[in-house]
């Protein structure tokens, strides 16, 4: 396929999984919003006011980029999971592996879909946000890098559970399981400074952490963990995510007999 | 002329060890109308799933217009419209959309992709429904819905699974006239059928695939040729007599106005009617007890067991 023809069909499946999300928008739009709104009244306005700042900011201020980072998070991850999913479930999948649209499109085609309804869900969660608390941006390029990069990383994550679920309980096992208790353990609630040294050690291990704290440093300017390692960890995460859903495209592993 | 497929010594084995496709080789010429025929389970799906990348093969070749699909999948891909056996298309999108997205996925922009969209979609009396969610189709509009998606990009190699199983017998008839003008177009076609009287009436050319093998690879009409023996029915006016006999013709009594004569290649059905008249029989009507080639695929496939 030309470089034309390419773009055309990378345009096709976007536009495609673009229309599916907003079809059925009160199962992939308002659900964030209204659970994030939730969030911050009862640990934001509620519970909030008691714990007093954190970091030196207000328990709101604290919480909101965590709140908006976890947003993106499974929106990103589950829209492709779930989108991928169906077309392998309903076969509909096969009108992309018939046709010459390069396995890379159809990866990037997926990526973006789940980027671009994280992005959505941010857009609409810190909308909400500023309902409860000013908002003031540290770093618009730290805020934009970081949420690029985790979108992409977790929308990848989403592709690779899909390609190997064999059922609607598969989608939801990662999603309960893994990253719900990553993204809670990963300082969206709380600073490390609070942990004794040994789980705070054990939490550096968890991919969650960086991305949450990292745009913190964005959005407020602190963060528990060193930019640059934030950073490279995701960047390398990324990195695998890729080759290896470009593997499973490749080898057709469960999507070809 | 390049021929529109060419498999050689296809082999499909399976994880489990199942070999489906033994060794097969086959070409169908450019122009062609080729009937795949073959009992469940014989190899036919597995093979159209390895011509369009569905299914990964185990050793062998295979060209679409001369592209090995081992050296340029794509390039063979673009030349190759499928309709697969199973509904394989998302039933919450609409037609429209899902044939302007196929073409999309073919590279074709989409102003041209809604034109090519909007002619299928009329040329298969689907345009009323484009905006209709697929799951609300009829099951034979949701067929022709697949032949729209398999041809919005033009190709030159169309291939059907089964594309009129439970479509009504009207509905049948018109994917018939639909597909036959479509090949005095140009396009070669493919087709695996159930119902062998399609392949008869549609395919120029004919494979029959059985455990994984090719046992038959002919013309329609040499195969039809080699057929010894058919079987008619006779329908009487009157009741007829208690026995019936015609000299060299097998006849047998169905019941009082039904006889059932075989004719043997070589021998003429005047003669049946002369003897006939002789014993005062009026015919009403006659028929084929079987279709021909219905007949000729159940000996290829009893004889390979």
């Amino acid at each position: 396929m030309s470089f034309q023809e390419q773009w055309v069909a990378l345009v096709t499946i976007l536009r495609k999984e673009v229309k599916r999300y907003l079809r059925i928008w009160t199962q992939t739009l308002l659900p964030s919003a209204i659970t994030m709104s939730l969030y911050f009244v009862i640990f934001g306005s509620l519970i909030g006011s008691r714990i007093g700042d954190m970091g030196g900011f207000t328990y709101m201020q604290f919480v909101v980029p965590g709140l908006i980072m976890m947003a993106i998070v499974t929106n990103s991850y589950s829209n492709v999971v779930s989108s991928f999913f169906g077309s392998k479930f309903n076969h509909s999948v096969e009108e992309l592996l018939v046709s010459p649209t390069p396995n890379y499109i159809i990866l990037l085609g997926y990526v973006i879909g789940g980027v671009s309804r994280g992005l959505l869900v941010a857009v609409i969660v810190t909308l909400v946000s500023l309902f409860f608390t000013d908002l003031h941006i540290h770093s618009f390029t730290v805020v934009v890098v970081i949420v690029l990069m985790t979108s992409i990383l977790f929308a990848l994550a989403g592709f690779i559970n899909a390609v190997y679920a064999n059922n609607f309980d598969d989608i939801s096992i990662i999603p309960t399981f893994v990253l719900t208790p990553l993204i809670y353990l990963g300082g969206v609630f709380y600073s490390m400074d609070l942990l004794p040294d040994f789980w705070a050690a054990v939490s550096k291990l968890n991919p969650l952490v960086y991305v949450v704290n990292a745009f913190r440093y964005g959005v407020l300017g602190v963060s528990d963990v060193s930019l640059a390692v934030a950073f490279g960890m995701i960047a390398v995460f990324t990195v695998v995510a890729w080759c290896y859903s470009m593997h499973l495209l490749n080898t057709g592993k469960r999507l070809r007999q | 002329m390049i021929p529109a497929l060419t498999i050689e010594n296809l082999t499909k084995q399976y994880a489990g060890g199942f070999q489906a496709l033994k060794g097969i080789s086959l070409e169908v010429q450019h122009g062609d109308f080729f009937a795949l025929l073959g009992p469940n389970g014989a190899g036919k799906s597995t093979t159209i799933g390895v011509i369009c990348s569905l299914v990964s093969k185990t050793a062998g070749k295979v060209a679409v217009y001369g592209t090995d699909i081992d050296e340029d999948f794509a390039g063979a891909k673009k030349n190759i419209g499928i309709v697969p056996q199973e509904f394989n298309f998302n039933m919450f999108e609409q037609p429209f959309d899902i044939v302007v997205n196929q073409a999309g996925y073919y590279g074709m922009p989409k102003a041209l992709a809604s034109q090519r969209a909007e002619q299928y979609l009329r040329e298969l009396g689907l345009w009323e429904k484009r905006h209709v969610p697929s799951r609300m189709l009829s099951g034979g509009m949701k067929r022709r819905l697949m032949i729209a998606r398999a041809l919005v990009h033009n190709p030159r190699l169309l291939i059907l699974d089964e594309p009129t199983a439970g479509v009504d017998i009207e509905m049948r008839r018109s994917m018939w006239d639909f597909l036959q003008k479509l090949n005095r177009e140009g396009t070669t076609i493919i087709l695996t059928t159930h119902y062998l009287e399609e392949a008869e009436a549609l395919c120029r050319n004919i494979a029959i695939i059985n455990h994984g093998e090719i046992v038959e690879n002919s013309s329609m009409r040499d195969l039809l040729r080699r057929l010894h023996r058919e079987v008619f029915i006779f329908d009487a006016v009157d009741e007829l007599p208690e026995v019936v006999a015609i000299q060299d013709f097998g006849v047998r009594r169905i019941d009082e106005r039904t006889l059932e004569v075989e004719v043997e290649k070589g021998q003429h059905i005047n003669e049946v009617f002369a003897a006939l008249s002789q014993y005062g029989i009026r015919i009403s009507s006659m028929r084929n007890r079987a279709n021909r080639l219905e007949e000729m695929f159940v000996r290829l496939v009893e004889g390979a067991k």
